[in-house]
């Protein structure tokens, strides 16, 4: 593959798409898929070769467009329209309006705040593309920027570049990326280094990754291999959930189709870089998010994790010095490349750069995919992208960073959404999911419910955590049946910092959060569970009482 | 002469072993793909038994205390048959708050299971994932591989009465 090559292949594309009049995107993401967009597209098909018109309509399967809540979703790319809840039924109507007026029953108003508020980097291909072909990627400049990496700057340039970028890692906790690559650049690789990119999304409420894999899965492999050329490493893993299969799939065919084409394998561009690729699956284990439990997970072994330092930088996969990124962070280099670090520096707040996708779900309109610049406040997220909250009811909390992060009560909802505030107010950016709240949830019970979620995950290794979050759980489902004391709340806040401060890995270290944010912020939800108690202990004691 | 590990025979017949084996081989006999290796006997056989883990073990040459270790570490490997049909409930965060629970109770009630169990006739598993992914269309359940969202206690009801009672 050479420059000239992938020219090419992009003319060659975007000719054929010109031949075309009118494009029409349906979404094959598993959000629409589920409401059974593929349906729609095989009757779509069918409307436009009954009609005559294969040779001036394309009919093509794109990736997640963010509005899950209402799909199947289907737009016209020149008419700039977007049709919601299509059913097979309606693709007569849409195939007749592609020279006359829109239909007027099926439209997303385009004003929409959804999509006018959003700005789109790491999703600016979703919905767009099919990422099934390399070739689209390729025509919306998929590639360049490896090429222009190989050709033009040497490692240590690169390494600049994601530096002077200020992106910071996606997975949660905001580490530096540039950092983290020069720290794998200069240990020590005379046995190999590796590059591992994290998409075990177990946070429940979080398909972030998942979007991303299935719509434009060209994307992290090439985010995977400009770090490969810059921290001098020949193989990478890409480690994806199995209850993911549609985006196994299409990452395993974006593999094929890279190595087809030269863009993976040896001599990339004719140089001298070689990276492969390969995909393994995850079996369902929270803690393999965990950098060192991922390590072991991709060994082959059960997924504990081990206590750090040594950092997988200096010492990782088979003892190796492995870089480990989210999906999310490999999708930002190849712009952050194409566009230079000071544009991508340009946008967010000081010191958190760049955009962010959210999971945005709960009891909230738009649920969906979104993204967002960083800084962005709460409420302009939820009440203006999200729509607010349905059937007139108040909202109570947001939630982010999943089984790890905190409830942010409405007070702090003109908060900008940075990795610094968010830590402020007892919570965390996470993975990206954000799940909204109403008056209808009980706190107390959400406390209880991700302490369940990290009691059944927690890997058992190490006490405080296999331990302390059974504890946990047994005084908040006493709590929650309304039989507990006061000794037992401050037992459960005694337990809550011995586990953070005491607990070898990130899932026991912040497995307390949200009990610890919801005690913050929900206080007289708890002392409303105790009055109860209380209460229900004097009638016990009253019914003993009359039986004696 | 060049010294080579005798592979162990296949277990049975059953076609299905020589896709075990081909994931096997292809990734060179070696214990880091066991989890690969486990992922095909599930997929073929639909859970996993002592006489998978056995040739599991012995064909990678790993001790079988480390495959049983890694297969009953990790909640997507199962070690027990699966019904006729199966219904897993997501259990995530969003379909958590819109109402899985109700609709976990309504089925449990309704056919006696609970989760993680299958009827005593073997046609219903009931089942629960961590999370689909699919939160924007929750509560979301998954009727034989099919995902369905958006669910109410009576469409979960009418899907699982059409297998019990067609």
């Amino acid at each position: 593959m050479t420059a000239e090559e992938l020219l090419q292949i992009a003319e060659i594309e975007k000719s054929a798409r010109e031949q075309y009049k009118h494009t029409v995107h349906v979404c094959m993401a598993a959000g629409c898929l589920s409401s059974r967009s593929d349906q729609v597209k095989d009757a779509l098909e069918k409307e436009v070769s009954r009609r005559g018109l294969e040779r001036h309509v394309q009919v093509k399967g794109v990736g997640c467009m963010g509005l899950c809540a209402a799909g199947p979703l289907v737009s016209i790319e020149n008419k700039k329209v977007m049709y919601q809840n299509v059913t097979p039924a309606d693709t007569s109507d849409i195939a007749g309006s592609l020279e006359g007026e829109t239909v007027k029953r099926l439209e997303c108003p385009p004003d929409m705040p959804f999509f006018t508020r959003q700005k789109k980097i790491v999703l600016e291909n979703c919905g767009k593309i099919d990422p099934e072909r390399v070739e689209e990627y390729i025509a919306a400049d998929g590639y360049a920027a490896l090429h222009h990496v190989l050709t033009t700057m040497t490692p240590a340039e690169v390494l600049e570049e994601m530096t002077k970028s200020g992106l910071r890692g996606r997975g949660g906790a905001g580490f530096p990326t540039g950092l983290k690559w020069s720290m794998v650049a200069k240990a020590d690789g005379t046995h190999g280094k590796y590059v591992v990119c994290n998409g075990d999304e177990g946070d429940p409420g979080a398909f972030m990754d998942r979007s991303v894999l299935e719509s434009d899965p060209h994307r992290v492999l090439e985010g995977m291999a400009i770090a490969a050329y810059a921290v001098g490493a020949k193989q990478g893993y890409i480690y994806v959930r199995a209850e993911y299969p549609l985006a196994v799939k299409r990452l395993k065919t974006a593999i094929r189709q890279a190595d087809r084409l030269g863009l993976l394998g040896n001599s990339i561009f004719g140089t001298t870089l070689s990276f492969n690729v390969d995909v393994r699956l995850g079996a369902g284990a929270f803690v393999c998010g965990e950098e060192t439990a991922l390590i072991a997970s991709v060994e082959g072994k059960r997924g504990q994790p081990r206590p750090r330092p040594p950092f997988p930088a200096e010492s990782g996969l088979w003892g190796c010095p492995t870089l480990i990124n989210n999906v999310e962070t490999f999708a930002n280099v190849a712009p952050i490349i194409r566009n230079g670090a000071a544009w991508f520096a340009g946008i967010g707040t000081e010191k958190s750069k760049g955009t962010k996708v959210f999971a945005l779900a709960g009891r909230v309109a738009n649920t969906g995919l979104i993204e967002v610049p960083m800084g962005m406040p709460l409420r302009e997220i939820i009440f203006d992208i999200g729509g607010g909250i349905p059937e007139g009811k108040k909202l109570k909390a947001v939630q982010t960073g999943g089984p790890s992060g905190g409830c942010i009560p409405e007070q702090f909802l003109d908060m900008p959404v940075d990795y610094e505030s968010l830590a402020k107010v007892g919570s965390i950016m996470g993975s990206g999911g954000m799940i909204v709240m109403d008056e209808t949830s009980s706190m107390v019970d959400v406390a209880r419910f991700f302490m369940e979620f990290c009691m059944s995950e927690s890997c058992g290794k190490c006490v405080p955590c296999r331990v302390g979050t059974a504890q946990m759980l047994d005084i908040l489902n006493k709590l929650v049946k309304a039989q507990a004391t006061p000794l037992d709340l401050k037992l459960l806040e005694e337990l809550c910092d011995m586990v953070k401060s005491t607990s070898l890995c990130g899932l026991g270290q912040t497995a307390p959060n949200p009990t610890l944010s919801t005690l913050r912020y929900f206080k007289p939800e708890y002392d409303a569970l105790l009055k109860q108690s209380e209460d229900a202990a004097a009638n016990n004691g009253h019914a003993a009482e009359v039986r004696k | 002469m060049l010294l080579q590990a005798k592979r162990p025979p296949l277990p049975s017949a059953d076609k299905r072993w020589r896709l075990v084996e081909a994931t096997i081989r292809r990734y060179g006999y070696e214990g880091h793909a066991l989890i690969e290796a486990l992922h095909t006997v599930q997929e073929c056989f639909g859970y996993l038994d002592e006489t998978a883990l056995r040739y599991v073990a012995a064909a990678m040459r790993q001790p079988l205390s480390k495959v049983y270790g890694v297969a009953t570490f990790y909640h997507f490997f199962t070690m027990k048959p699966k019904g006729e049909h199966s219904c897993v409930v997501c259990t995530g965060t969003a379909c958590y708050i819109k109402g899985a629970p109700r609709l976990m109770e309504a089925v449990e009630e309704k056919y006696g299971v609970k989760a993680g169990e299958t009827t005593k006739d073997n046609k219903l598993s009931l089942l629960t994932a961590r999370c689909l992914g699919s939160c924007g269309l929750a509560p979301a359940v998954v009727f034989d591989g099919d995902v369905a969202g958006k669910l109410e206690t009576k469409d979960v009801l009418n899907r699982i009465e059409k297998w019990m009672n067609p």
